[in-house]
């Protein structure tokens, strides 16, 4: 696609950057709550609002339509990985009836150069991640919920985050005319 | 070839930007009436080209078009609703519709923290790069109806 102006260009951006930005994020979260659980809930729901926004970024960007089944959705999750973060996750472990999988990934932009102390065992350190699969879904109609089996931050060899799709959500119809 | 007026409807039917440029017949309701008129054929028109099509709807409901103008109608994934009415002769008003959406509406609203996604937008920026757009598009060129 060619655009006129080079100026709306994507920016591309050094994700050292970037996982700076976030380590400040979750550092100073961990500051103000004290608590690891509230830390974590409060990362999903600063994902959730940024996940709204970030769909319609993809879907300008990859011109792409509705899903017809949840393969599809999992290749456009990939996608979309892609774009915004630049690895490629694997798509794996499908479940028997299909409304679940495993995405898969060695690098993860958003914990290198992390460790976490030992307080903080409990805490998810990616959860924006699954605020933002959450909230992007919702807004394609698609109630989900997903999850992390493996992090590479609590000792497992690789990444892996589980998807489930729940249910489609209904278009809303017009109020009436009262 | 001439533009007459644009609406933009968010997923629940929310009217949130409405201009126009050449319009000479006016409803004779308030622009709130007439959104929730519009929206309502919309949505009309949208379940009834999927139900009675005789082959898989896979685009659904693209535009119409009466002796006098044509509405073009372009709906995003996440609901967003672009309808845009120009005269019978303009052409690829859909691309122009998908230009409005990746390169104003993403650029202007989506990544204005200050804009709320399913209020009315106010933003002065991004009004004027609708019509900045708009009035670059060929299809632009206004001339005696």
């Amino acid at each position: 696609m060619s655009r006129a102006s080079t100026k709306l260009d994507s920016k591309k951006v050094n994700s050292e950057l970037f996982t700076l930005t976030y380590g400040a994020l979750v550092a100073q979260l961990l500051k103000d709550y004290e608590n690891v659980e509230d830390v974590n809930k409060q990362l999903e729901r600063m994902g959730y609002n940024m996940g709204i926004r970030l769909i319609e970024d993809f879907l300008a960007r990859t011109g792409s339509g509705r899903c017809y089944d949840f393969r599809d959705t999992a290749e456009k999750i990939q996608t979309g990985f892609k774009i915004f973060l630049g690895i490629t996750p694997t798509i794996t472990n499908w479940s028997a009836a299909g409304d679940e999988f495993s995405l898969c990934f060695e690098a993860n932009p958003l914990t290198e150069f992390v460790e976490l102390p030992d307080h903080c065992l409990n805490l998810k350190y990616c959860n924006i991640l699954i605020g933002i699969l959450r909230g992007a879904c919702e807004m394609v109609q698609m109630e989900i919920a997903c999850w992390f089996v493996q992090d590479q931050l609590k000792n497992d060899s690789t990444n892996e985050l589980r998807v489930k799709f729940i249910k489609r959500l209904e278009d809303a119809i017009p109020a009436g005319e009262d | 070839m001439t533009i007459h007026n644009l609406y933009i409807f968010s997923k629940n039917g929310t009217l949130l930007y409405y201009a126009e440029w050449n319009r000479l017949n006016k409803s004779g309701i308030t622009k709130e009436e007439e959104a929730k008129l519009m929206y309502g054929m919309l949505f009309s028109i949208k379940s009834f080209v999927n139900k009675i099509s005789p082959l898989d709807p896979k685009e659904g409901f693209l535009y119409y078009k009466t002796s006098k103008y044509t509405l073009h109608y372009f709906e995003t994934p996440s609901g967003l609703k672009f309808v845009l009415n120009t005269d019978n002769a303009s052409q690829n008003a859909r691309e122009l519709l998908q230009q409005l959406y990746r390169d104003v509406y993403l650029e202007y609203v989506v990544k204005n923290p200050l804009c709320q996604l399913n209020e009315p937008i106010q933003s002065e920026l991004f009004k004027l790069k609708v019509d900045e757009l708009f009035k670059k598009s060929p299809l632009f060129l206004s001339r005696a109806i």
